[in-house]
C-alpha cells in the first residue's frame, strides 16, 4: 500500500497556527510527506483543510509554526526564498484561478518565461508537452472563458507542473464541477500518483481517496483527530468522530 | 467666392486647420501620457506599499480637486516665479497629463479591484514576485476592464484642451476666439468649431473602438447595446 521509503521527508509541517481575529482555524498541526507519498486531507467544512493548504504555500501566513523543504527550512520574510520555494510547491486550487486574460498555453508558459526566465521558444516546448500530457493539446490556444470546468482544472495541473514541482498541494480539485467532468481531472491525478509525484490532497470524493492515498489524514476544528492508511482511518477509525463522519461520507459517495 | 462662404473657406479655415492641428499635438501625448500616469498612480493606490501609497492618494486629491484652468495658470504663470520657464505648448501638456492622469486612476483602481482574489493567489503560487504579479498578471486584466472609463476621459481631454489658449496656446478655440473677435462672426465661427470638435470626438470614439476590439479576448468582451 504503502510507498514509503527510508528517505527524508521532502516536506515538514511542523505546529502550524492560524487565527482570523478571534477565531482559531488551525491550532497546531504537523505533518510529513515523503518522496512519491500521497496524503488526502479530509474533514467537514470549516476543518482547516484548505487553510492548512494555503498555509504550507503561505498564501495564507501562518501565525506560527514551521514549514522545511527537504531538511530547510522556509523563512517567509525573505521573498526571494519564498518564490523559489513557491515554484517548488505546486498549488491546485478549488477554483482553478487560471489567468484569464491568457490562453491555456500561456497560462502554462508565463512561469517557466517570467519566473524561471527561460526561452520564449524553450517554454512554449515545454508548456505544450505539460498540456499534452493532460490531454488538452488541442484546446492549448483557448482561453479560460471556451473551457469546460475540468478543462481549466487540468490547465491548472499542467501550469503547476511546468515548474517541475517537488511537492503538490491540491485543494479540493473537483468540488466546483459538474459530476460529470470530475472523472477526468482524477485521471490526471491518478496518473501523477503513478508517475511517482508527491502529493496532499484535500477532497470530499472519498472513493477516490481510498484508491489513492497513501495515508488518510481526519481534520476537525483545526487539528488533525486521526491519520492512517485508507482502510484503516474509513473502515475502522480508533476515534468514535472519524468513525462518524466517515460513515457518513462513505454512505454519501459510496466505496 | 464672397460672402458667407467665402468668409469660412478664404479666412476661418486655414486658421482653424492650423488650430485643430496645435489642438491635436495637444490632445495625443497628453493622453497617452496622462494613461500611463493614470496606471501607475492607480496601481500604486491599490497595491502600493504606504510610501507610495500616499502620495498617489495626494497627487489625485489634488489634480482632481483643483479646477484644470487653475492647473493650467500655475504651470505657465505661477512657475516662474521660481525660476521654471515652460512654454504655453509644454505647460498645456504638462497640465492636461496631470489631470487626466488623476481621472485615469480612478478608473484603473475600480478595475484593479474588480480583479478576483484567485488571480493574485495563483501568482503567487508559481512564484512570481508582487511587480511581476502586477505587471503580467493584474494590470493585463485591470487595463481592458478600465478601457472604456479611460476612453471617456480622453473624449473630456478632447474638449477640455481648449482650455490651453488661456495660458496662449493657440489651439483650435484660440484660432476661432482671433478670428471671431476680429470679425464678429461669433456665430459662423464657433458652429465651425464645434463641428470640427465633434468630427475629432467621433474619430477618437471611433479608434478607441477599434482599440477594444483588438484587445477583446473570451471572458473579456463588451457587450455593446
Amino acid at each position: 500500500m504503502t510507498t514509503a521509503t527510508d528517505s527524508a521527508p521532502v516536506l515538514t509541517v511542523e505546529g502550524i497556527r492560524k487565527s482570523f481575529g478571534n477565531k482559531e482555524i488551525l491550532g497546531g498541526v504537523d505533518l510529513s510527506i515523503r518522496r512519491g507519498e500521497i496524503k488526502v486531507l479530509i474533514g467537514p467544512s470549516g476543518a482547516g483543510k484548505s487553510t492548512l493548504l494555503q498555509s504550507i504555500n503561505f498564501l495564507v501566513m501562518p501565525d506560527a509554526g514551521r514549514i522545511c523543504l527537504e531538511g530547510r527550512p522556509v523563512d517567509p520574510s525573505d521573498r526571494k526564498g519564498l518564490c523559489l520555494y513557491r515554484q517548488q510547491v505546486g498549488m491546485i486550487f478549488q477554483e482553478f484561478n487560471l489567468f484569464d486574460h491568457l490562453t491555456a498555453l500561456g497560462n502554462v508558459e508565463i512561469g517557466l518565461v517570467r519566473v524561471k526566465k527561460m526561452k520564449r521558444s524553450q517554454a512554449r516546448e515545454r508548456a505544450m508537452a505539460e498540456l499534452e500530457r493532460v490531454g488538452l493539446g488541442v484546446h492549448a490556444h483557448k482561453y479560460p472563458a471556451e473551457l469546460s470546468g475540468g478543462q481549466k482544472q487540468r490547465v491548472s495541473i499542467a501550469r503547476a507542473l511546468a515548474l517541475d514541482p517537488k511537492v503538490m498541494l491540491l485543494d479540493e480539485p473537483t468540488s466546483a464541477l459538474d459530476p460529470e467532468l470530475i472523472g477526468e481531472v482524477h485521471a490526471v491525478i491518478r496518473d501523477l500518483g503513478a508517475a511517482g509525484m508527491t502529493m496532499i490532497m484535500a477532497t470530499h470524493q472519498i472513493g477516490f481517496a481510498r484508491a489513492l492515498a497513501d495515508e488518510i489524514i481526519f481534520m476537525e476544528n483545526g487539528v488533525v483527530i486521526e491519520q492512517g492508511p485508507p482502510d484503516k482511518i474509513l473502515d475502522d477509525a480508533d476515534c468514535e468522530r472519524t468513525r462518524e463522519f466517515c460513515t457518513k461520507i462513505t454512505e454519501l459517495g459510496g466505496r | 467666392m464672397t460672402g458667407e462662404l467665402g468668409f469660412i473657406v478664404n479666412d476661418l479655415m486655414p486658421a482653424l486647420m492650423r488650430g485643430l492641428w496645435m489642438s491635436i499635438r495637444l490632445i495625443v501625448p497628453s493622453a497617452v501620457l496622462g494613461f500611463f500616469l493614470g496606471v501607475l498612480a492607480g496601481s500604486c493606490r491599490v497595491y502600493g506599499v504606504r510610501a507610495l501609497r500616499w502620495p498617489a492618494d495626494l497627487y489625485v486629491a489634488l489634480f482632481r480637486g483643483f479646477p484644470l484652468l487653475v492647473q493650467l495658470y500655475i504651470w505657465y504663470f505661477g512657475l516662474p516665479r521660481i525660476g521654471i520657464y515652460l512654454s504655453p505648448y509644454v505647460a498645456s501638456v504638462v497640465g492636461f497629463s496631470l489631470c487626466s492622469g488623476a481621472y485615469h486612476s480612478e478608473y484603473i483602481r475600480g478595475a484593479l479591484l474588480s480583479i478576483k482574489k484567485g488571480q493574485l493567489q495563483a501568482a503567487q503560487a508559481v512564484g512570481m514576485t508582487r511587480l511581476q504579479t502586477i505587471l503580467y498578471v493584474i494590470l493585463p486584466q485591470a487595463v481592458r476592464r478600465a478601457l472604456p472609463g479611460c476612453g471617456n476621459e480622453i473624449i473630456y481631454l478632447i474638449k477640455y484642451s481648449s482650455l490651453a489658449y488661456m495660458v496662449t496656446c493657440i489651439e483650435l478655440t484660440g484660432e476661432g476666439k482671433i478670428i471671431a473677435s476680429a470679425t464678429f462672426k461669433y456665430t459662423e465661427v464657433f458652429a465651425v468649431v464645434g463641428v470640427i470638435y465633434l468630427a475629432l470626438v467621433s474619430v477618437a470614439s471611433w479608434a478607441l473602438g477599434k482599440i477594444e476590439d483588438r484587445l477583446t479576448i473570451p471572458g473579456f468582451e463588451y457587450h455593446r447595446a
